[in-house]
């Protein structure tokens, strides 16, 4: 199938005409001919490259009752995205090569977007033993990205073999970075909120801690690190100075985090419990100036999501996490885009180009240019609208935004010239 | 007043006067050889107690008798995910059977504000995790006024284990709201972190303190903070922050001794301290339940008087 879709703002420039044939961008210019192309009107839509999530828990195999790699991908592509990133942390633990060729065929079978998964760092994501890194790298998963996310491979030692070990494919670690004996118990962030809550503080400092440790592992073996979920200034501090060595350092942040604070706790209501969790307002404030200067370089959803039992409890039983998928992108213009710190060229390069290098997706993260993979997302920046959990692709509803008033919405996508979602919905 | 009692913050100065004052009139009631007043007649209150605590649960139990109320005592060990039903379901059942009151005891913080989001009735904080325990803030306050009267520039020291003590918090917000100046003291381990936008003074000096307090109030540490280095010994916890014949001859004359209970004698307080007369332990108790029974009239009672129409009681 070939479309042509008219008049559409490429990353936020001048309206232009983009045709796309045989999954390739052919063709973008102004009064472009239909010929026999199926024609998208996109007057007043932005054109983004197909944004790409190196951070989702999709909870197949396992919790098939909170998610499925074809419920979690559908509403990925509800939210723009042609590639997603699914963590290791299932049931059995993607640690194998068996595991993650799985997840990678439901990915394909289900056809709304790209999965690679990512394969657990340690066997079980016990931080005990590695686990076969060079398996699921050769596999048809292709795995790049290792993580015990959920888990800190806090073991030093661990650490800097995982490091050392994923050079030989150009594999990456990406680190959840919590120091477990300073966050036992831990249930937010540990500050004013908390002692007046009296819930378990989770410091800042469990955070900061390992992740200079890594970055100082990483420059001393020569080795790719990734922070997953950075979620306070002083992380981005430490970012910084590593980047300015010249060490292979990078970083994401969540669409929460650079959205909500640890106020939010005061309601008790489990749907603002997450990991890491919510921080301050000055660690909002620093992790948005971080994404806009490019010290944080992309936009990762953490997308989690919980059956409703899991969050309708007291907040210290809850289980952690929200979904994101089908928000990211409001979430990213409303913190970035309207205020001013990033063009949508800065917002495609976070929440693409950059986390399709990360990832090393060679066919992802391409800007719209003829002779691109023709992933697409036409955004409508325009618009408002309240978010409704119950009208998630998601199986899940965990959504910290429900109720909120938030800008933009998703068009169309398209995965190599295939529409995954037109008119706003899901194809 | 607001429909539930969750937080000390909750009340207002004039809601807090008023919740004692009326714990004055409704204290002539235990002097009386029939201590029932008719007023919760017809009304449900459930104690809903999710953590062993008999000395409160009976409390409350004792409280909600006296003025004639229905209660339902509910206990329910253990957290809700992890053994069986959850306190959602739990709360619909309470809601199902008409409960006009719910006094809950929980151990995870915040759990009395989820429980307000799924019944009608009105929701009685009686000591959550560590977050708070109005209702003994009240019964302090109680008992300090008596003693002292208008506390309004009152100097109270809270002793021992603030991290995590839902008593200190639930003291440091209504001792501020009646005017009281507040000096935590602790070793710096068991502060929160950011004790200091709290509205009161901390102090690691114990010895420094005590000449300046109107009331010392010693809270329970538990002996297992030590294994996780809060304190080296129960030893050394005891000289620095214990109080002893010696620091009690320190206080000023007038100065009292509470302690919310159960307390470890020979560790933050000393027998001989306990059974002193400055001691107000056991009055904290009885004061326990007139305190309660004005909350629970003030929370179900409506319209009708404390106590005016006891005359009727017996028809």
């Amino acid at each position: 199938m070939t479309y042509l879709i008219k008049g559409a703002r490429i990353l936020g420039g001048e309206a232009r005409d983009i045709r796309m044939e045989d999954g390739v961008i052919t063709e973008i210019g102004t009064g472009l001919a239909p010929k026999d192309a199926e024609t998208i009107d996109a007057d007043g839509l932005i054109a983004l490259p197909g944004l790409v999530d190196l951070h989702t828990h999709l909870r197949e195999p396992g919790r098939e009752d909170a998610e499925t790699v074809e419920s979690g991908t559908r509403a990925a592509a509800a939210g723009g995205f042609t590639a997603v990133h699914a963590m290791a942390n299932t049931e059995p633990v993607a640690d194998t090569a068996g595991v993650v060729e799985q997840v990678w065929r439901l990915g394909r079978e289900a056809g709304h977007c790209d999965v690679h998964p990512v394969g657990a760092v340690t066997r079980g994501i016990e931080g005990r033993q590695l686990a076969e890194l060079g398996a699921m790298a050769d596999s048809a998963a292709h795995v790049r990205v290792f993580s015990d996310d959920g888990h800190c491979v806090d073991d030093a030692v661990l650490m800097r073999r995982a490091l050392e070990y994923v050079k030989a494919f150009d594999g990456v670690v990406a680190q959840h970075a919590q120091e477990p004996r300073l966050t036992e118990h831990a249930q937010m962030n540990e500050g004013e909120v908390s002692g007046r809550l009296g819930l378990a503080g989770w410091p800042a400092v469990a955070e900061e801690a390992i992740i200079s440790r890594d970055c100082l592992l990483a420059a001393h073996v020569g080795s790719r690190l990734h922070v997953c979920h950075v979620s306070t200034a002083g992380s981005v501090e430490i970012i910084r100075w590593a980047k300015s060595k010249g060490w292979q350092v990078t970083a994401e942040v969540t669409p929460h985090h650079l959205f909500l604070t640890d106020e939010l706790a005061e309601t008790y209501d489990p749907i603002y419990k997450v990991n890491p969790p919510l921080r301050t307002k000055a660690d909002v404030e620093a992790l948005r100036e971080a994404l806009a200067d490019g010290t944080i370089d992309c936009v990762a959803t953490d997308h989690a999501p919980h059956p409703v039992e899991a969050k309708e409890t007291e907040w210290s039983p809850a289980a952690m996490g929200m979904i994101g998928l089908e928000t990211a992108l409001s979430v990213a213009q409303a913190a970035m885009v309207d205020t001013g710190l990033l063009d949508w060229a800065g917002l495609a390069d976070r929440m693409s180009v950059r986390p399709a290098r990360i990832g090393r997706l060679a066919g992802q993260g391409h800007l719209p240019v003829p002779g691109a993979p023709a992933n697409l997302t036409l955004y409508d920046p325009g618009v408002r609208r309240v978010v409704d959990p119950a009208a998630s692709v998601s199986k899940s509803r965990n959504t910290p935004f429900a109720g909120l008033e938030l800008p933009g919405r998703v068009h169309a996508t398209f995965l190599r010239g295939r529409p995954t979602v037109l008119e706003g919905k899901t194809v | 007043m607001k429909q539930h009692l969750i937080s000390a913050a909750d009340l207002t100065k004039d809601d807090a006067l008023l919740i004692l004052d009326t714990a004055e009139e409704l204290a002539s009631v235990a002097d009386r050889p029939i201590k029932k007043l008719p007023t919760l007649r017809g009304r449900t209150v459930v104690n809903l107690f999710f953590e062993d605590s008999t000395r409160t649960r009976i409390s409350f139990e004792a409280a909600a008798k006296r003025l004639s109320a229905d209660v339902i005592n509910f206990s329910a060990k253990g957290s809700s995910v992890s053994k069986g039903e959850s306190l959602k379901d739990t709360a619909l059942t309470l809601e199902a059977m008409g409960a006009d009151g719910v006094v809950i005891r929980h151990s995870a913080s915040g759990a009395p504000h989820r429980l307000a989001t799924w019944v009608r009735g009105s929701v009685v904080n009686a000591g959550d995790g560590t977050h708070e325990h109005p209702t003994q803030a009240l019964l302090d306050a109680y008992t300090m006024r008596r003693r002292l009267g208008d506390l309004e520039g009152r100097r109270i020291t809270i002793v021992g284990d603030i991290l995590h003590s839902r008593v200190a918090r639930s003291n440091v917000l209504l001792l501020n709201t009646l005017g009281a100046e507040v000096t935590l003291v602790a070793p710096p381990t068991l502060f929160p972190v950011a004790v200091g936008t709290w509205p009161c003074e901390i102090a690691y000096d114990f010895d420094a303190v005590l000449p300046k307090s109107d009331v010392v109030m010693m809270l329970r540490v538990q002996q297992e903070r030590m294994n996780a280095a809060y304190f080296p010994t129960v030893r050394e916890y005891s000289r620095r922050y214990g109080l002893d014949a010696r620091r009690m001859d320190a206080l000023p004359d007038h100065a009292l001794v509470m302690h919310p209970g159960p307390m470890n004698r020979g560790v933050e307080i000393a027998a001989e301290v306990a059974d002193s007369t400055r001691s107000t332990i056991v009055e904290q108790v009885a004061n326990g339940v007139t305190v309660r029974m004005a909350v629970l009239y003030l929370l179900l009672g409506g319209s009708e008087p404390a106590i005016g129409n006891s005359r009727t009681e017996g028809e």
